[in-house]
């Protein structure tokens, strides 16, 4: 095989792992922490999206359309927490799963009353544009090599702010134990609301960087989330560690899969059968490795210590 | 409710006037939400336009239009059809998108007697062993269109090329009619995942395979995320794209530049030079402001067609042979240009290559470049032997 | 939950008893008024119902939170479709082949998932459904995506006619009330109490000694045959099997009506699909914009009717019976 395809495949792979990280990090925050499986993280993955394509629209300036992008996100995360999931937390999982299912409905109604129903446009801002030649011969779309930079940068911050910061101290010990938080004194409402916030404004950031590759359309968060969704159960719910080493994971199982599958099954069957399995094997293969890692770890590779 | 109002309404009128003049009632199944209620958009614009165009009148008859939403699921669009056939009473039945809905409702819509017309789906079955005399399509058997860009590729001598769709029936009928025509090497024949949204794995193996020409069917959000991608790898100037039903104008805003340059095939453009499409065209455009897609186009031909029919009756609903043998002579003002039924009942029309370009709008629109073939028929109506 | 006011009793049984009488009278009221489409739109909400009150028997008792339902639905239809296709239709053999299938299927499942709990069960029946959805997309012989048509119904030695769409109703009608019946007798009998017991406190169950993996199994297993059964049924009315039956979303629609209805009850499930699929049907005649106005209406349910529909009804029921 040859080389420069496998390597190009690898940093597909890897940034395909580094787009879902920063979906399934907020994700996995607001599991560990609150306890809430929050099906609508997809929704703030699309207010983010359409909020930066919108702006860019308007203005042509990237930097705003970034800001607007988080902002927008961060901020409807922010107040569905307040109006909608503070009654959740205490609840069990399947009134989250229907009150969420709900809001999912909710938000890609909403985008379609206002947006339209084409798609929207957006595009790579223009410094971004060109490939990089990373070795000869085989060039890479600037855009992606910034997405891999971003993501693995907001994943050194999330862990940094995490283990090193005060906030993230008091994130750690919610995490293991509320009520002793909120004894120590801690407005646990307000952290509560911040990390909802944090992770709401990740997926944004996740949207809004997927917008120029993918498609700017109502339903496009439920796409990446259930992938999300697969991440944070191979990598231990409550886990960033495990959601980072799950995400490249997933990525990279699936990138391969689409990339090699096909012909290897090819070289021990007939031509016509590996057309017919090669794509439906590659389809379920992230599914696979998911039943799988469950099998022998029910509790993810990095289940977290305390409950 | 609003049904049931009006359902009590119509009872009440009844109770009131038996002999009021009869309605002509068209029930119109499309996709009107989510993701692809994009395409129902333009279809629904379309159909408003004609009947509007009528003097809300079909073939003399107050009409009235029904739309249906199927959301994309062969057991809803099955349960929309069944409601419309009882409940409203529908006279016709047009509209249907996809193939697999266009297949559910198959049995229960002819089986009624009610004549049903494809504004859109086209799948082998209907034009072959499944057809039948109150079954008529306004726009293609599913093969049609690749295989015109299959013969455009045969006679520019392309070869070497990359063919690539989703891994599912229509992506399978694709391929087929594609290879029906072309006759030069294919490098290699991949099938994607349905709803995929990364398509930068396959991208890298294009690079790598290095091929003259790529072929795609990827339609809707699909494409849009195809062609964005392959403008962003830089391949786009090395290697040219030839691809069916993945741009056009319900997508070509999302996509913008990135598929300017590539080649669509179709049997419709809103340039197609002849007097019914051109004020089709700019009638659409001036009620709705954009560039109508061939969805449009065969939704609006589909309300001509039933309204030439009802006329040749002059109104008698309950003539179905008459309108079935009306319907068969294709006699209206189609926005293709003049056409015959073949004996499946689809059309027999030509096929033409398209560019995408920048119009002097501003917007992205495919440009009609030349004829591919001229009155085509599909591969498939021999296997059709309709029984009266 | 054993010691229920007699109050609570008695106006669970009157809203039982109501919501058996109405799905009854459907057909002739429906022929009476003149809308015999009624018939089929409560044929399908009540395959839908069964659908949802298999869903129960495990969820609702069983504590264990099923996110690939669809899936048994998908295989039940498919096992009628494809014995049809090569021209078998014998009903007796397809409707064996759907129960036999679905619970083969459910067995592998079950086994695999019940190692989890929690989240990951619901992730891991969410993967296995996925994984049966893109198998039946690329079975092209069947249609894939397209789907595979249905010439006849199945045939019962011609003893009924499924093609007469009152005579469907009828069997449907009847298929959802022995489940009923059968499903209140399984969550009252000793298996049952097992069940319930390893829902609110698994460790105790265990302790005690009842192997809990065997007994959660087998009710998975019994909840996935009984789906299978509503997949044959769907696939009877519907005369057409596509894998679109399957989507994930509509393994999440079925979780919606139990709890929208009230889990826990088997009757709750029927109320769910009722006011599920009629919402659906009056809100999309409304405006197209209808999950607009869909998604809220399932928020506030959960907000503020935490015992679905039934609950509420009966709720009702005492206050006036107190009056």
């Amino acid at each position: 095989m040859d080389p420069l395809l496998v390597l190009a495949q690898a940093l597909n792979g890897i940034q395909f792992g580094v787009m879902l990280f920063l979906m399934a990090a907020g994700l996995t925050l607001v599991f560990g922490i609150m306890n809430l499986i929050n099906l609508a993280h997809g929704s703030f993955y699309m207010v983010g999206a359409y909020a930066a394509a919108a702006t860019f629209q308007a203005t042509s300036s990237f930097l705003l359309a970034l800001l607007a992008g988080i902002g927008a996100g961060a901020a409807v995360g922010i107040l569905v927490e307040i109006v909608v999931f503070r009654r959740l937390y205490p609840r069990d999982h399947l009134d989250q799963v229907l009150a969420t299912f709900g809001l999912i409905l909710f938000f890609n109604e909403i985008v379609r009353m206002i947006w339209g129903p084409t798609a929207l446009y957006a595009t790579v801002p223009h410094f971004l544009a060109g490939q990089v030649e990373i070795l000869p011969g085989a060039p890479y779309p600037a855009y992606r090599l910034a997405i891999i930079a971003v993501g693995l940068g907001v994943a050194a911050l999330l862990y940094a702010l995490v283990s090193k910061t005060r906030i993230g101290m008091m994130i750690r010990a919610g995490a293991s134990d509320r009520v002793m938080v909120s004894a120590l004194g801690v407005n646990v409402k307000v952290l509560y609301t911040l990390v909802f916030g944090l992770g709401a404004g990740l997926a944004a950031l996740a949207g809004l960087m997927a917008g120029p590759i993918f498609t700017v359309e109502s339903g496009m968060g439920e796409n990446v989330l259930i992938l999300a969704f697969v991440v944070i159960v191979i990598g231990g719910i409550g886990s960033i560690r495990g959601a980072f080493v799950a995400s490249l994971l997933v990525g990279f199982v699936d990138t391969m899969g689409r990339a090699f599958l096909r012909p290897l099954l090819a070289t021990v069957m007939a031509n016509t059968a590996a057309d017919n399995a090669g794509p439906a094997l590659a389809s379920m293969l992230i599914y696979l490795l998911m039943a799988a890692v469950l099998f022998f770890r029910p509790r993810g590779l990095f289940p977290p210590r305390t409950r | 409710m609003k049904r049931i109002l009006t359902t009590v309404f119509a009872l009440c009128l009844m109770a009131g006037s038996a002999t009021a003049a009869e309605t002509a009632k068209i029930g119109f199944i499309t996709t009107l939400s989510g993701p692809a209620g994009i395409i129902g958009k333009h279809m629904k614009d379309a159909a408003n336009l004609a009947l509007q165009e009528l003097h809300g009148k079909i073939g003399g008859l107050n009409a009235q239009i029904v739309y249906g939403d199927d959301q994309f699921k062969p057991d809803v669009g099955r349960q929309v059809a069944e409601e419309m056939l009882k409940r409203d009473k529908v006279n016709f039945i047009t509209g249907v998108i996809w193939s697999n809905v266009l297949l559910a409702i198959r049995q229960p819509v002819l089986s009624s007697g009610t004549i049903l017309i494809s504004a859109n789906a086209g799948p082998h079955e209907l034009a072959g062993s499944l057809c039948a005399p109150n079954f008529f399509s306004t726009s293609w058997q599913n093969d049609e269109t690749p295989e015109a860009m299959g013969q455009y590729m045969t006679e520019h001598k392309i070869t070497d090329v990359y063919v690539m769709a989703p891994n599912y029936a229509a992506g399978k009928d694709m391929v087929t009619g594609f290879k029906r025509y072309f006759k030069g090497k294919i490098v290699a024949e991949v099938y994607t995942n349905v709803g995929q949204s990364d398509y930068q794995a396959e991208i890298s193996n294009i690079r790598a395979a290095k091929p003259k020409a790529v072929f795609v069917f990827l339609p809707g959000g699909m494409g849009i995320q195809f062609m964005k991608q392959y403008a962003q790898s830089g391949l786009r100037g090395q290697i040219p794209v030839y691809s069916v039903f993945s741009a056009d104008e319900t997508t070509l805003p999302a996509i913008g530049d990135a598929a300017a340059g590539n080649s669509e095939a179709g049997f419709w453009n809103y340039d197609l030079d002849n007097p019914a499409n051109k004020k089709f065209v700019s009638e659409f455009r001036k009620a709705y402001g954009y560039i109508p897609s061939y969805y449009a186009a065969q939704s609006y031909d589909a309300i001509k067609l039933i309204d030439s029919a009802v006329r040749a009756v002059h109104g008698n609903l309950k003539n179905t042979k008459g309108m079935i043998a009306a319907m068969d002579k294709a006699n209206f003002a189609s926005v293709r240009g003049p056409f015959k039924y073949n004996t499946n009942h689809f059309p027999i029309e030509n096929f033409y290559l398209f560019k995408i370009v920048k119009t002097a709008d501003g917007v992205y629109a495919r440009k009609t470049e030349a004829v591919v073939f001229h009155d085509h028929k599909d591969a498939y109506y021999n296997e059709c032997h309709m029984t009266n | 939950m054993i010691m229920r006011k007699p109050g609570v009793v008695s106006s669970r049984a009157l809203v039982t008893l109501v919501i058996i009488a109405v799905l009854a009278l459907v057909p002739p009221v429906a022929a009476t008024i003149g809308e015999g489409f009624y018939v089929d739109v409560f044929t399908r909400i009540m395959i839908f119902a069964i659908a949802a009150l298999s869903l129960d028997i495990i969820l609702g008792y069983g504590g264990m939170v099923s996110f690939g339902h669809a899936a048994y639905l998908g295989i039940g239809a498919y096992a009628v479709g494809i014995l049809a296709f090569y021209g078998v239709d014998n009903g007796f053999l397809q409707f064996g082949t759907a129960i036999l299938a679905s619970a083969v299927a459910a067995l592998f499942i079950g086994f695999v998932s019940l190692r989890t709990s929690g989240i990951y069960f619901i992730m891991i029946t969410l993967a296995f459904a996925q994984m049966i959805y893109f198998l039946s997309i690329s079975l092209n012989t069947y249609g894939g995506d397209n789907g595979l048509n249905i010439d006849r119904p199945s045939d019962f030695a011609r003893l009924v006619n499924l093609s007469n769409a009152t005579t469907l109703y009828y069997v449907v009608f009847a298929v959802l009330m022995l489940f009923l019946f059968l499903g209140q007798r399984l969550v009252n009998s000793r298996f049952g109490m097992v069940i319930r017991g390893a829902k609110s406190n698994e460790r105790r169950m265990a302790a005690i000694g009842f192997p809990l993996l065997r007994y959660k199994l087998t009710a998975f297993v019994i909840a996935g045959a009984m789906c299978g059964v509503a997949g044959a049924l769907l696939a009877n009315q519907d005369l057409f099997v596509a894998p679109a039956v399957m989507q994930w979303t509509r393994s999440g629609e079925i979780l919606m009506m139990v709890i929208l209805g009230g889990m826990g009850t088997l009757v709750g499930p029927i109320l769910g699909a009722v006011a599920f699929l009629a919402l659906e049907t009056v809100l999309s005649d409304l405006t197209g914009h209808w999950q607009a106005i869909m998604g809220p209406i399932l928020v506030l349910v959960v907000l503020f009717a935490r015992d679905g529909i039934f609950g509420l009804l009966s709720r009702i029921g005492v206050e006036r019976s107190r009056g």
